[in-house]
């Protein structure tokens, strides 16, 4: 399962703090940040509860990047 | 300026006042009336010092504190309120403010830098359509509704009117207009379109009111398709992000470590020596130190180069999937060609006409007629070549002979029009024709007229797309064809191509490719250009796969790395132009950015600059190299 989602990110470096930290997340199966078009495409795992998955991913990415938001 | 960047920036004012009015205040004097009295007097102008310090510092305090908490020791942050807290326990009030002031300068110039660019890559690719008007049929009465495209279903009516843009790829089925594709090829003459053709989603009706029949649903649509490649364009990255990504993990914690050293290391010495260790000196070298340590100018311009690369690729109709691609393209070695499509237009053209006693123009009439019938694509070139009306009526006995040719009889005369073993069949010797392509022989009444030759027209451009990549420093152009060898010599010559592969089946061209590919061992990098058709498998063995002509080839859009939406060679040419300008750019900047750091570092070694010019510096190198990334973002 594949989701894109809208992201707001100051910096490319940033960004891609936020991809290595939602990659780490459980339930993650892939995640690429695009800084140009402001977006996460996210892969789940088969059977991840997306929503909740969601919530720990931005939580991952706050502690990397304070200045972030994902709009999940 | 969003609201955050307004905020930092009447933040900066404001402390670059106060700081004015504190440096003036303990310049003339006016402090020493308050720091006559010993000691106290200090706690009075750091706790002034402190109010524009806090103003300016304290998100990036916070930030830092909440580092550590988490984890993220050593980011540009915790090495900031390191450096500034530690010049304020040195004394140094002034010097703590400055770099924290002269941060923030950098800090909002660059996300301003940054966010304009980025808005103006994500303008180009602006194609998204917003709403479909879908036509529908309630109790037998005609009426439009709008709704968003993607609950249009296959198969339904659309209305798009002028100016808006085709929401869905379909088929028109009233009314003539024409559109602009140039957000999807960067193609500025515009299509004239009538009912009958294909229109493509992403491109916009000018001016006429067009009904369309839609002939996939929205995720399938060309527009759906480009979106999301150019959105995932970010997660190939290429070495050089790579490099920089590894370079900065491991330059922050060598500086830091350095600057502990500095700091410890000659004070220490100097009391074994028994001279003065002179502390304070030294840990403000050490602070200069971490001031420098951040490596903030090549992780924003570096990344940021490569997107103003592909943003600008995609503007010029070049779709470049990621970052790692742009990098093979500077690099090119080999370029191979599938002939058909790419170098040629694919379809056929009559180029001369050798007859024997009857005129050019009557040869080809008793051809084009004889070939009326025929939806062969060489029938077509000729009755094409013919250009007049032709009287079917005149036309009787017609016999299509398969892997021949056709006979028909007209006005009276028997004709035939087919290859050699057509002419062989009804006993007649055909002359040899040294022209390559194709030939078609004609008979008229059992005697040998002439013949017609055809061929696959090479583009305009074709000639000067290979000079250019070989002015590029492509060292070698192999075609691979599955025409006769030479026809096959003849146009490889013609273009300048330096090698040609001929009768080539179509699997024929995977092994052909393939042994080419290893023939460079892996170390000059090979790209394939086809159209997209049958080569799916050769573009994606290629270390850079070129789909040309690919609006509207799902397969193409998919198998291949770069996709050139026009079917113009020159694209070629073009996206190794923009591949070469984004590495140089990209290596100026890390080499700019290392030496003025590198600089920077041994002078405050020995103590030659102080923070002041070290942030300065910083900065400096930062905004340079995020003003030289942006230059990628134009492709002449």
């Amino acid at each position: 399962m594949k989701k894109t989602y809208g992201i707001e990110v100051d910096c490319a470096n940033c960004a891609n703090k936020m991809e290595e930290a939602a990659r780490k997340t459980t339930g993650v199966k892939d995640c690429s940040v695009n800084f140009m078009a402001l977006k996460m495409n996210v892969e789940f795992e088969d059977g991840a509860d997306e929503k909740a998955v969601m919530k720990e991913v931005l939580k991952n990415c706050k502690k990397v990047e304070d200045d972030c938001e994902i709009f999940i | 300026m969003t609201k955050k960047q307004k905020n930092t920036l009447i933040r900066i004012l404001i402390t670059a006042v106060l700081l004015v009015i504190l440096a003036i205040v303990e310049e003339t004097g006016a402090s020493g009336k308050i720091a006559g009295e010993e000691g106290f007097g200090t706690y009075i102008l750091l706790g002034l010092y402190l109010i524009p310090y806090i103003l300016i510092g304290h998100d990036i305090i916070r930030k830092a504190f909440k580092g550590i908490i988490h984890g993220q020791v050593l980011d540009e942050n915790f090495l900031m309120a390191v450096a500034t807290v530690g010049s304020m326990v040195l004394g140094e009030y002034r010097e703590g403010v400055m770099v924290m002031l002269l941060y923030q300068i950098g800090e909002l110039f660059q996300s301003y830098a940054v966010g304009k660019s980025r808005r103006n890559i994500a303008s180009l690719m602006d194609i998204r359509p917003d709403r479909a008007n879908l036509v529908i049929t309630e109790d037998g009465v005609e009426k439009t509704v709008t709704v968003s495209p993607e609950e249009v279903e296959k198969d339904s009516i659309l209305v798009v009117k002028p100016g808006e843009k085709i929401p869905i790829d379909g088929m028109v089925i009233e009314g003539d207009s024409t559109i602009d594709t140039s957000s999807l090829t960067g193609e500025s003459v515009p299509r004239t379109i009538h009912a009958g053709d294909e229109v493509i989603s992403g491109t916009i009706n000018q001016n006429g009111l067009i009904r369309i029949r839609t002939t996939k649903p929205f995720g399938e649509s060309t527009v759906t398709k480009i979106l999301e490649l150019v959105e995932n364009a970010g997660s190939q990255k290429s070495r050089s992000e790579n490099f920089i990504t590894r370079f900065a993990r491991v330059y922050t914690p060598a500086v830091c470590i350095l600057a502990l050293v500095i700091a410890i290391v000659p004070p220490v010495c100097n009391m074994i020596r028994g001279a003065a260790p002179s502390f304070g000196d030294y840990v403000y070298r050490a602070l200069t130190f971490l001031v420098i340590s951040c490596p903030c100018a090549m992780v924003i311009s570096i990344p940021l180069g490569f997107f103003a690369g592909i943003g600008g690729a995609s503007k010029a109709g070049i779709l470049v999937k990621g970052s790692n691609y742009i990098e093979t393209l500077s690099k090119l070695d080999t370029v191979i060609f599938d002939k058909t499509g790419t170098l040629t237009k694919g379809v056929f053209e009559v180029v001369s006409i050798h007859r024997q006693k009857m005129s050019d123009q009557q040869l080809l009439k008793y051809a084009a007629y004889a070939e009326s019938y025929s939806t062969h694509p060489i029938s077509r070139s000729i009755v094409g070549a013919y250009a007049l009306d032709i009287d079917r009526s005149l036309v009787t006995d017609v016999e299509e002979i398969s892997g021949r040719g056709v006979g028909a009889v007209v006005s009276g005369s028997r004709i035939y029009a087919g290859n050699e073993k057509l002419m062989n069949d009804i006993g007649l010797e055909c002359p040899k024709c040294h022209d390559g392509g194709t030939i078609v022989h004609i008979a008229i009444d059992g005697e040998y007229a002439g013949h017609i030759h055809i061929s696959d027209v090479i583009k305009e451009s074709s000639a000067g797309a290979i000079r250019s990549l070989h002015d590029m420093g492509v060292k070698r152009t192999i075609m691979l064809t599955g025409d006769a060898e030479e026809v096959a010599k003849s146009v490889s010559y013609d273009i300048g191509m330096t090698d040609y592969r001929a009768e080539l089946l179509p699997q024929d061209k995977v092994s052909a490719a393939e042994e080419i590919i290893k023939g460079e061992n892996g170390k000059g990098k090979v790209a394939f250009v086809g159209d997209g058709i049958n080569d799916a498998p050769v573009l994606t063995r290629a270390d850079v796969g070129i789909a040309m002509g690919a609006l509207g080839s799902d397969a193409a859009i998919e198998a291949a790395d770069v996709v050139i939406m026009d079917d113009d060679p020159l694209g070629v040419a073009k996206a190794m132009r923009i591949g070469k300008k984004c590495m140089r750019i990209t290596y100026e900047n890390i080499y700019f950015a290392i030496g003025i750091k590198v600089a920077v570092l041994i002078l405050s070694a020995f103590g030659l600059t102080n923070m002041w010019l070290a942030i300065f510096a910083d900065v400096g190198v930062m905004i340079l190299a995020v003003l030289n990334a942006i230059r990628t973002l134009h492709v002449d």
